[in-house]
């Protein structure tokens, strides 16, 4: 165990203030540049150098969200989108790791599957939108499933991928004491992958937005996407630039929730 | 007949390993007996196929003629009396030191409060006491050895299986580690089998050393190591006259070219 030096020299001193002035730097040009890029869309519109029909500005998006908001839709439209993106990527996510082990479970399924997979992987996910919902019907259900299907292949791979690099002489060990399949499973290969089933987490959350944005463009009453497409239809930009930035906003947020579980799950790494 | 003292015994063994492009013959014809309590080394040039013939020790890998017998019987599949010590420790890095040693006890659904308490009390024996609940990124390279060595310990085998288990530290933690568990097994009364290709390694640990051939592995010699030294600490044999005459000698068999 290091024991830490007590008393701070002066060079360390000017060290740290270095490093600490430089972070202060690169917060305040990152605010800068929102600042600026505000104020002047702003700026543009109101002189007419930009036309805020076409481009919308700042001040008629906040007027819209507050429109929305009075009107009582804002949260609901929100809350479609939310709950279809958090449905879509953590049943894609689990499925997907199902999948995996049963692909790591039987070699000859996996070998069996690899073409087929390889396949559905290329393919554009999307381009199955119109089959969902004839199947499935015109609504969330399908946005799901459009959502799922985004994500599930790339998780297939991704996660499969991850327990075939766990380390043979781990799986030999535990072979040593006499352990089952399913006693490697459980106790090294599932262990050993909660880094890779996180990333593919953390990419399946970006998935999910598209998957469900794409669904709502087709088939949605209601929802952010639907508020984009529907305020393209009628020429309203200030609806669809609001749409946007919530969108933004709320992608931000969940990427930043996948990033605070790694840190707290895996604090071994 | 099987002798009682024979603890293991290896008759006419040869493994051959399969691919697609051939037949590889990894052990040929190759007969062992190992005295329970005895300390023996397996030197062979690398690639000479050592690590299989532990794998066929600990029923890993099942030869394709002859047989292994351990205390009189057949070995068809792992066997709980035969404890697996592999190359590097392979702690589990998700798990706490105590979580680690317990691993063994836990595939084999012995886990109990006594072998719990015995495993807690084999890492208070031998210093790691107060590590009980850190993760295995913490720890030395020498004591994370050492947790291997107890993890293997805590299912309470009659025989030990080392698979070159000190060929990833430094040499002076090499040096340390391999005293440290010598000594352990020593208090710990086990019968052991090392497999390395460090010859004054295998002279300072072992009571005899078995010397085999390049692949396909055969015997080539059997030593039995008498130093003129009465402790059994791996570093002062090392001191003893007779070392290097041994060194020379199995230098000499071990015919790298």
């Amino acid at each position: 165990m290091r024991e830490k030096v007590q008393a701070v020299s002066q060079e360390h001193q000017l060290y740290l203030n270095k490093v600490k002035q430089e972070s202060i730097r690169v917060l305040a040009t990152r605010v800068a540049i929102l600042l600026i890029f505000v104020v002047g869309w702003e700026f543009m519109g109101r002189t007419g150098i930009i036309d805020p029909f076409i481009t919308s500005q700042p001040s008629r998006i906040w007027h819209t969200l507050v429109n929305l908001y009075a009107e009582g839709v804002l949260f609901k439209h929100i809350g479609y989108t939310l709950l279809e993106t958090v449905l879509g990527f953590i049943s894609g996510t689990m499925l997907g790791t199902f999948m995996a082990i049963v692909l790591w479970w039987s070699p000859f399924i996996s070998r069996v599957l690899d073409p087929y997979l390889v396949v559905l992987n290329a393919l554009p996910k999307i381009a199955l939108g119109p089959i969902l919902i004839v199947w499935i019907g015109n609504g969330p259900p399908a946005i799901i499933t459009m959502a799922l299907l985004v994500s599930l292949i790339v998780t297939i791979i991704t996660v499969y991928t991850g327990f075939s690099q766990v380390d043979m002489d781990k799986i030999r060990l535990l072979q040593s004491f006499g352990a089952t399949k399913w006693q490697i499973l459980r106790l090294v290969i599932l262990p050993a992958s909660i880094p890779t089933i996180i990333s593919a987490l953390k990419i399946n959350v970006g998935l999910a937005w598209v998957g469900v944005i794409v669904g709502e463009f087709l088939v949605s009453r209601a929802g952010l996407g639907y508020l984009i497409v529907y305020g393209g239809q009628v020429f309203r930009l200030d609806l669809v630039m609001a749409s946007v930035i919530v969108l933004a906003i709320l992608a931000a947020i969940m990427y930043q929730g996948v990033l605070y579980l790694e840190k707290h799950i895996a604090k071994w790494q | 007949m099987v002798e009682l003292s024979n603890i293991v015994e290896v008759k006419n063994i040869s493994v051959n390993y399969h691919t697609l492009t051939g037949e590889t013959v990894a052990i040929k014809d190759l007969s062992l007996v190992v005295v329970k309590g005895e300390f023996v080394s397996i030197i062979g040039p690398s690639g000479c196929g050592k690590s299989t013939l532990l794998s066929v020790l600990g029923g890993l890998v099942q030869p394709s003629k002859g047989e292994v017998f351990i205390k009189g019987e057949s070995v068809k599949g792992t066997n709980p009396i035969v404890g697996y010590m592999p190359q590097r420790d392979q702690l589990f890095p998700w798990r706490n030191i105590l979580q680690n040693v317990l691993l063994g006890l836990e595939v084999q659904k012995k886990l109990t409060k006594e072998t719990r308490q015995k495993a807690i009390e084999l890492l208070e024996k031998y210093g790691l006491g107060e590590f009980l609940h850190y993760y295995p990124y913490q720890l030395s390279g020498g004591m994370r050895q050492r947790v291997a060595l107890i993890r293997t310990l805590a299912i309470d085998p009659e025989i030990l299986l080392l698979d070159e288990p000190f060929s990833a530290l430094d040499y002076q933690t090499r040096l340390a580690v391999s005293d440290e568990v010598r000594t352990i097994i020593y208090n710990e009364n086990k019968t052991s089998i090392l497999v390395t290709h460090d010859i004054a390694e295998g002279i300072s640990m072992s009571d005899r050393i078995a010397v085999l051939t390049s692949r396909p592995a055969e015997i080539k010699n059997i030593h039995d190591i008498k130093l003129s030294c009465e402790e059994i600490s791996p570093i002062k044999k090392r001191e003893a006259p007779e070392f290097r005459h041994y060194f020379n000698r199995i230098w000499k068999e071990l015919d790298i070219k």
